[in-house]
């Protein structure tokens, strides 16, 4: 293991990220801000939903931030990097081997993720107030969960990024993406599918499920969630899975 | 000090087709199963051996398709062989890539530049991937970018740079972290005239530094002026490898005249031959013979005379002087540039 050459590929994407910032920052926070305001001030404001809607709705928009920030911090660059403007090569020609090039791919899209769920609860918290109770009883298991959510982002973007083609993009959009969303309990609790019992098991193939409910269990404890014990196992599973295919996509992508 | 480079018997067939139909994956895999593509063989490298010397600049030549890259790719842990082996120094490559690559600077064919940085940046990163310490990297990135004639551009993104400019960038970067042996696949594509003589120069005193230099071609002139061994490249093997004057020199006479008749016999042919000075004499197809001869200009009165007399009217003469084009040429029946 090489710790210069792994800190000067954290130090490029670093830099390249504050170089982005403003872009970073509108493309991760302008949509969950938006759907805060929506579903949480105008239509629990003029009546439409319950005002306990909003504890609900927080912990689903973090997940939903942090994981399509780790997805895209890692995948895009990945995309663009192997096929359009061959970059990618000279970090794999760096004297280090290759999957701790992606390893490095994946801690900088973990790092930028964490940033995006820390940086969304006040924003979403100053939009939704008054009437959101946040109570973080146990600090040490969101931090265990926003950890492994942020983990298996990133390694989600590392094995879609490898395996996607340019053309792809929005294939990839509309296909992986959308469906993650409406069916990762992020607008509503997991317990709210009970009423379709077969879709309530097929959810559990997406781990923004999990990254959703454990939020949930950890940040608005009062709402309904699942075990916080099922939501640890199944995303150290996820991150584990994911890691393990996206470090084989990579090494099967960067030699030919 | 210097490092050696040294290929056994490499052998490469690509399972896909070059473009981004390379890539694995869910989708590209449904597709797949709805277009049926039956799966395509490409043999780039067939038995590839190659030895270069430590310290030597050594050239690569041979027309498109030839496997120049694929070998370059091999050598720099970017194509992983079929079979056979591949050293850079002592160290085998595909067994020891980190060792490989602190040994090895690359500039690949097509440029690869990181483009969310500027040019300065490209090369301190660069550097700083090698464990290079901040001051030195600094400094070795000025004087480079003031040799590559970049300084004006240093702080420009290279998204905006000429095709030229990009290419000098590449090759600055290759040098940052001062590697033993230094790859330059085609590195003139694409430069006017005069950068390549600058290029030219700086490759000539990389290597008087005491650095190995592979580099690939198919710029006769440029191998002529530039490589102190090389070898001719066709379908994945090597045709003919020396310097190149003892290349030139095992072109029967030197000097190579295509002839073009009304019609061509077997019997012209032989008379050819007879004449003084031709060592060879070669059918090309049916109208047209090759004649390798000591002798250029001097050859036509005599076989316009002969011509005629055997009623085949000579119709077009191409005389052309001892070069590594006309190698090629008798060693594989086709033009370079075909
Ligand atoms: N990544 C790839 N996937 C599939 N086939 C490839 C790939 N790269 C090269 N080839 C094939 O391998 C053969 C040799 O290609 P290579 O790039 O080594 O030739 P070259 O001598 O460098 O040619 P050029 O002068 O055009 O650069 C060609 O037939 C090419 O189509
Ligand atoms: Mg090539």
């Amino acid at each position: 293991m090489n710790w210069k050459t792994f800190g000067a590929m954290l130090a490029r994407d670093a830099h390249v990220a504050r170089r982005n910032a403003i872009q970073l920052f509108l493309q991760t926070f302008l949509q969950p801000l938006l759907f805060v305001f929506i579903f949480g001030r105008v239509m629990v404001g003029s009546g439409y939903m319950p005002a306990a809607y909003k504890s609900l709705l927080l912990p689903g928009i973090i997940a939903i931030s942090m994981t399509f920030t780790g997805i895209w911090a890692v995948a895009m660059p990945l995309i663009a990097e192997f096929q359009w403007t061959r970059e990618i090569e000279d970090r794999l020609l760096a004297p280090i081997s290759v999957g701790w090039i992606a390893i490095e791919k994946i801690i900088a899209g973990m790092l930028q993720a964490l940033v995006a769920g820390l940086a969304v609860i006040p924003l979403a918290w100053l939009v939704l107030r008054p009437g959101v109770e946040i109570s973080i009883r146990s600090p040490l298991t969101f931090a265990l969960i926003i950890v492994l959510v942020a983990g298996f982002s990133a390694c989600g973007g590392l094995a879609l990024g490898c395996s996607i083609n340019q053309q792809h993009i929005g294939l990839m959009f509309s296909m992986v993406m959308t469906p993650m969303i409406f069916f990762g309990c992020t607008y509503y609790p997991w317990s709210a599918l009970k009423t379709f019992p077969i879709l309530q098991k097929l959810v559990l193939i997406n781990p923004l499920v999990y990254a959703s409910e454990g939020l949930r269990a950890t940040l608005v404890p009062q709402s309904p969630h699942l075990a916080v014990t099922a939501v640890l196992i199944a995303l150290v599973f996820f991150d584990v899975l994911l890691l393990v295919v996206g470090l084989h996509q990579f090494e099967k992508k960067s030699v030919s | 000090m210097a490092v050696g480079v040294r290929t056994q018997d490499l052998r490469k067939v690509y399972n896909s087709s070059p473009p981004a139909g390379a890539a694995g994956g869910f989708i590209a895999r449904a597709d797949a199963k709805g277009g049926k593509q039956p799966k395509t063989q490409i043999p780039a490298l067939d038995g590839l051996s190659l030895e270069i010397l430590p310290g030597e600049i050594f050239g690569l030549l041979g027309p498109n398709g030839a496997g120049k890259s694929t070998t370059v790719g091999v050598l720099t842990t970017r194509v992983r062989p079929t079979s056979g082996q591949a050293w850079i120094g002592d160290h085998d490559v595909w067994k020891e890539q980190a060792q490989v690559k602190r040994l090895i600077g690359v500039v690949p064919q097509r440029p690869n530049l990181d483009f969310s940085l500027t040019a300065r940046e490209i090369l301190i990163f660069h550097a700083a991937y090698f464990g290079i310490g901040s001051k030195q990297r600094n400094d070795r990135a000025d004087a480079l970018l003031e040799k590559f004639k970049l300084t004006e551009r240093a702080h420009q993104m290279v998204r905006g740079f000429s095709g030229g400019m990009m290419q000098r960038l590449s090759i600055a970067r290759a040098m940052m972290h001062d590697p033993q042996v230094l790859f330059l696949d085609e590195p003139s594509a694409g430069l006017d005239p005069q950068t390549r003589i600058l290029l030219w120069e700086i490759i000539r005193e990389y290597h008087q530094a005491g650095k190995t230099v592979l580099l690939t071609t198919h710029n006769m002139e440029e191998a002529d002026a530039l490589c102190q061994r090389l070898a001719i490249v066709d379908h994945g093997h090597v045709i003919a490898q020396g310097t190149p004057v003892d290349l030139k020199a095992s072109i029967p006479g030197g000097y190579l005249l295509r002839l073009r008749f009304g019609n061509q016999t077997a019997d012209l042919l032989q008379r050819l031959q007879a004449l003084a000075g031709v060592r060879e004499v070669r059918a090309a197809d049916s109208t047209g013979a090759d004649v390798y001869a000591d002798r250029g200009g001097s050859l036509i009165p005599e076989i316009a005379t002969l011509a005629a007399n055997a009623g085949a009217e000579l119709s077009d003469v191409h005389i052309s002087e001892p070069s590594l084009e006309n190698l090629f040429l008798h060693h594989t029946g086709r033009s370079l540039r075909d």
